[in-house]
C-alpha cells in the first residue's frame, strides 16, 4: 500500500493542501497589508491590521511547512526549485520580514513619522512578497532546466513576461481575498470602500484567471494535450463554469450587502482560489518540475515519507483543530470602540 | 583552507552570510525559550499563590516576549529558505534526513507555538487564567520541542548515525532513532536549554538590577532579581558539567574539533592548558602560548598524564577553521566564569540578606545582561566552525553542499540581508530595550483584555510624563 508510487502521490496531495492553506490563510492577510495604502486614515488601518493579528502568525506558518515539508518529502524539488528562483525567493522573505515586524513595530514606533515608515514597510512587504509568491508559480510553470539533479539555468531564467505577470495576478488575487475577509470582519466606511474594491478586484482575478488559463497550454505542448484530450478535457470544461458560477455569487454578495451574509464574498473568493489551484495542480501533475521531473522522480526514499507521514496524519489534523479554535475565539467584527490612542 | 579555493569567494560569501543569519537568529529563539518557560513559571506562581507581584512580573515580561518572538519568527524564515538557496548540493543529499525532521518541528512545534501565541497574548477574560496559563505552556513547551528537533538535526551533523549513503551520495534513513538520538543529541539539547535558560536569567536578572539600582524597594524588580540569580546558581554550575562532558564526547567523536579548541597541534601526554594564543594553520602551531602544563589533558581526560591527539595526528585538508574554533571556545568559558561568580556572588549576598543593597553587585548583574547571548553564539561559532570542512562531519564536505548560484547573487543578497537585519531588527532591539527600561510597576497595567497585544501601542512610551512611580 504504501510504496515508492503511492508514498509520493499521497506527499504531492499532502503538499498541495499545505501550500492552497497557506495561499489562502496568509492571502487574505498579505491582501490586507496590498489594500493598506488605499486606506488613508490612520484608525481605518489599525482595525484593518487588528483584524488579522492574532492569526497571522499562525497563517504564515504553513509556508515553513511548505519549505520543510516541500524539503523532507521532495528534496530534489526543494534543492532546485529555490537556486532556480533566488532571488525571487529573496526578496519574498524581505518583505515578509518587513511586514511582519510591523505588526509589533508600528504600535511601537515612538513618533508618528515613525509609525508611517512602518505601514508603508507593511504595505511594500505584502506587496513585493506576493509579487515574489506569483512570479515564483509563474517561473516553475514556465518550465526549469535541470541537469545532473541541481538547477542548471542562471540568475534570470525565472524572469519570463508570464511569471511577472503570475506575479501581477497573485498581487490581484491577494487583495480580493484581503478585501472580502474585511468586508466580513468590519463595518461601516470601511466594510463600504473594501465591497468596493472588492468588486474591481474580482474582474481583475478573472482576467488574471483568463489570461493565465489561455497562455498555460500555449507554454508547453505538454499542458495542451493534458488540457485538450479526453479525460482532460472534462475538467477544462467545468473549470470555466465553476469559476462563472463562483464569481456571479461573489458579485451579487457584495451588491447586495445586508441581504447576504458578510462572510459570502471571502467565501466565494476562496472558491475562485480553489478552482485555480485545482486547475494548476491538474496542469502540472505528476511533474514538480517542469518540464522534466515528476513526483516520484524528486520523492526522498521511502523511509523519509513515511517517517514524515506519521507526523502529517497525526499533527495536521491537531493542528487544523486549534487553530480553527484560535479563529472562533477572534471571531466577529472588529470595531472602533477598542481604539483609544 | 580546502574550502576556500575550491568553491571561491561565492562560497565564503554564501557561509559567511548563513553564519550571520543564524548568530543573529539564535539569540532570540534563546530568549523565546528561556522567556516563555519563565512566564509560565511566573503565572503557574501566581494561580498558585495568588500574588499579584507574578501577574505584574507577568504581564511586564509578556510585551518584550511578543517582540523577541515576532523578531525569532521571522528571522527563523529566512533560514528556511536559505539553507535550500545556499545549500542546494548540501539539501538534495541530505534531504532524506533533515527534512523529515524540520518538517516535523514545524508541524509538532511551530503550529503550536503560533497558535497558542494568539491566546496568550490575548489576556485572560476571554479563556480564564486557567486556559491561559494552558496557552503559555504549550507555547513553551512547543519551544523546547522546536529546539530538540533543531538540536537533532544539528547533532546529527556532528556525529551523524542511523544512514546509509546511495550510489549518488544521498544519506537513506535506515534508523530514525538512531537518526534522532545520535551520540552527541544528549549533550547538546542539554547544554543548549541550559544555555537559553542562563541567558534569560542573565536578561531579567539585569533588568531586575538595573531598576533595584534607582529603586531597591520595587518588589517586582526584587522579584525578577531573585528569581534569575536562584536560577543561575543551580544552572551555571550545572552548564559548567554540561560542558566539561560534551568536551569529554567531543574527544570520542570529533576528535579533530577537541584540538582545534584546546589550541593542541601535536599528539601528546600531558596535554597543556593554552590560556592564550593565535593558532596559525601555516606554521603548524600556537604563537604567543601562555600555557597551564598538563592541565589541558586532566580537563579532557580526568588523568593528568592523558594523551590527547592534536591536530598534527590529522591530515591538514581535514583541519577545521582554526582561529574562531579557539577563540570562540575562549570566549564561552571566559563569560561562563563570570556567570559563576555572579551565581556564587548572589549566593553568599543572600546568605548575607544583602542580596537587594549592594549596588557593585547590582551593577555587575546589568554588566552580565547580554552575556548569556554572546556566550551562545561564541559556542556556536565553535560547534560548527570546528565542524568544517564538513557539513555532515567526516561524509560531505562542505565544499560539496554548496548551491550553483553566482558571485553576483550571493553579494546582492548577502549585502540586502545586512542592510536589512541592520535596520529592521536593530530598531526592533531597540524597541525591546524601551520596554526594558521602562520600571515594571505594582498592578502593571494588563494587555488590553479585549484585544491582542500587538494591536496595542505601549501608551506609556508616548507619554510625556515619567511613569508613575511604583507603590512603595
Amino acid at each position: 500500500m504504501l510504496n515508492a508510487h503511492t508514498l509520493p502521490i499521497i506527499w504531492g496531495c499532502i503538499m498541495a493542501f499545505v501550500i492552497f492553506a497557506y495561499v489562502v490563510l496568509d492571502g487574505f492577510d498579505l491582501g490586507v497589508g496590498i489594500l493598506f495604502a488605499a486606506e488613508r486614515s490612520r484608525a481605518e488601518r489599525d482595525i484593518m491590521v487588528n483584524s488579522i493579528a492574532p492569526v497571522w502568525d499562525g497563517n504564515e506558518t504553513w509556508l515553513v511547512l511548505g519549505g520543510s515539508g516541500l524539503y523532507g518529502a521532495f528534496p530534489e524539488a526543494y534543492s532546485v526549485i529555490l537556486p532556480a528562483v533566488y532571488p525571487l525567493v529573496i526578496t519574498m522573505l524581505i518583505g515578509l520580514i518587513l511586514r511582519g515586524v510591523a505588526f509589533e513595530f508600528r504600535f511601537r514606533a515612538h513618533t508618528e513619522r515613525h509609525r508611517l515608515s512602518w505601514d508603508y514597510g507593511f504595505w511594500f512587504g505584502s506587496v513585493i512578497a506576493a509579487f515574489c509568491q506569483g512570479a515564483i508559480l509563474g517561473a516553475v510553470l514556465h518550465g526549469t532546466k535541470v541537469a545532473g539533479g541541481q538547477f542548471a539555468g542562471g540568475p534570470f531564467a525565472w524572469f519570463s513576461a508570464f511569471s511577472v505577470f503570475t506575479g501581477l495576478a497573485v498581487v490581484c488575487g491577494y487583495a480580493l481575498l484581503g478585501a472580502a475577509w474585511l468586508v466580513w470582519r468590519t463595518e461601516g466606511g470601511l466594510q463600504l470602500r473594501m465591497r468596493r474594491e472588492a468588486a474591481r478586484l474580482t474582474v481583475g482575478m478573472l482576467a488574471g484567471i483568463l489570461a493565465v488559463s489561455v497562455w498555460t497550454p500555449l507554454l508547453d505542448h505538454a499542458y495542451a494535450v493534458r488540457w485538450f484530450t479526453w479525460p482532460g478535457l472534462a475538467v477544462t470544461g467545468l473549470a470555466p463554469l465553476a469559476v462563472a458560477a463562483l464569481a456571479f455569487f461573489l458579485f451579487r454578495a457584495l451588491r447586495h450587502g445586508g441581504a447576504v451574509h458578510d462572510s459570502t464574498a471571502f467565501l466565494c473568493a476562496l472558491g475562485l482560489f480553489l478552482a485555480s489551484f485545482l486547475g494548476l495542480g491538474f496542469s502540472l501533475f505528476p511533474h514538480i518540475i517542469p518540464p522534466g521531473v515528476t513526483i516520484w522522480q524528486a520523492a526522498s526514499p521511502v523511509g523519509s515519507q513515511e517517517f514524515l507521514l506519521v507526523g502529517a496524519v497525526v499533527l495536521i489534523p491537531v493542528i487544523i483543530a486549534y487553530n480553527a479554535f484560535a479563529y472562533t475565539i477572534f471571531h466577529g467584527k472588529v470595531d472602533h470602540a477598542a481604539f483609544d490612542h | 583552507m580546502t574550502s576556500l579555493h575550491a568553491g571561491g569567494l561565492a562560497l565564503v560569501l554564501a557561509r559567511a552570510q548563513f553564519g550571520f543569519t543564524i548568530a543573529f537568529h539564535i539569540m532570540f529563539p534563546a530568549f523565546s525559550i528561556g522567556l516563555a518557560a519563565y512566564l509560565a513559571v511566573l503565572e503557574l506562581m501566581w494561580l498558585v499563590t495568588k500574588r499579584p507581584v507574578y501577574l505584574d512580573a507577568y504581564r511586564y515580561w509578556l510585551k518584550i516576549f511578543a517582540v523577541i518572538f515576532a523578531i525569532g519568527v521571522v528571522s527563523g524564515l529566512v533560514m528556511a529558505y536559505e539553507v535550500g538557496a545556499n545549500w542546494a548540493g548540501y539539501s538534495a543529499k541530505v534531504g532524506p534526513i533533515l527534512g523529515p525532521l524540520l518538517a516535523w518541528e514545524t508541524m509538532s512545534a511551530f503550529f503550536l507555538e503560533a497558535g497558542f501565541l494568539g491566546i496568550m497574548l490575548f489576556g485572560m477574560s476571554r479563556v480564564g487564567p486557567k486556559l491561559h496559563f494552558a496557552a503559555t505552556a504549550l507555547v513553551s513547551i512547543g519551544t523546547l520541542i522546536s529546539a530538540s528537533w533543531i538540536l537533532a538535526a544539528n547533532s546529527w551533523m556532528q556525529t551523524p548515525r542511523g544512514y546509509a549513503l546511495a550510489p549518488d551520495g544521498a544519506f537513506i534513513p535506515k534508523n530514525w532513532l538512531a537518526i534522532i538520538f545520535n551520540p552527541t543529541f544528549p549533550y547538546m539539547w542539554l547544554h543548549m536549554v541550559l544555555a537559553a535558560f542562563i541567558a534569560t536569567a542573565l536578561a531579567v536578572g539585569a533588568v531586575g538590577a538595573f531598576h533595584l539600582l534607582r529603586n531597591p524597594k520595587n518588589p517586582v524588580s526584587r522579584l525578577m532579581f531573585s528569581m534569575a540569580m536562584w536560577l543561575l546558581t543551580i544552572a551555571v554550575p550545572v552548564q559548567g558539567f554540561v560542558g566539561d562532558e560534551s568536551g569529554r564526547a567531543t574527544m570520542t567523536d570529533q576528535p579533530l574539533k577537541l584540538a582545534a579548541m584546546e589550541g593542541d597541534f601535536h599528539t601528546r601526554a600531558g596535554q597543556a592548558l593554552h590560556l592564550f594564543g593565535w593558532p596559525s594553520r601555516s606554521l603548524g602551531r600556537l604563537l604567543y602560548d601562555v600555557k597551564i602544563p598538563d592541565l589541558g589533558s586532566l580537563i579532557i581526560t580526568h588523568k593528568l598524564h592523558g594523551v590527547v591527539q592534536g591536530l598534527d595526528a590529522f591530515p591538514k585538508s581535514d583541519w577545521p577553521v582554526l582561529i574562531p574554533t579557539f577563540w570562540g571556545f575562549r570566549v564561552m568559558v571566559g563569560l561562563w566564569s563570570l556567570m559563576l561568580v555572579l551565581a556564587l556572588g548572589a549566593l553568599a549576598l543572600r546568605r548575607g540578606g544583602r542580596l537587594y543593597e549592594n549596588a557593585w553587585f547590582k551593577r555587575f548583574a546589568v554588566a552580565m545582561g547580554p552575556a548569556g547571548f554572546l556566550t551562545i553564539i561564541a559556542g556556536w561559532v565553535v560547534t560548527e566552525t570546528g565542524r568544517q570542512p564538513w557539513t555532515v562531519y567526516g561524509v560531505l564536505r562542505t565544499v560539496q553542499s554548496a548551491s550553483p548560484l553566482t558571485l553576483g547573487e550571493i553579494v546582492w543578497s548577502f549585502g540586502i540581508i545586512i542592510v536589512l537585519y541592520t535596520l529592521v531588527f536593530g530598531v526592533g532591539i531597540r524597541y525591546v530595550l524601551g520596554l526594558m527600561a521602562h520600571e515594571p510597576t505594582v498592578g502593571e497595567p494588563p494587555l488590553r483584555d479585549d484585544k491582542p497585544l500587538r494591536s496595542h501601542g505601549p501608551h506609556r512610551l508616548h507619554d510625556p510624563a515619567p511613569a508613575p512611580s511604583p507603590a512603595e
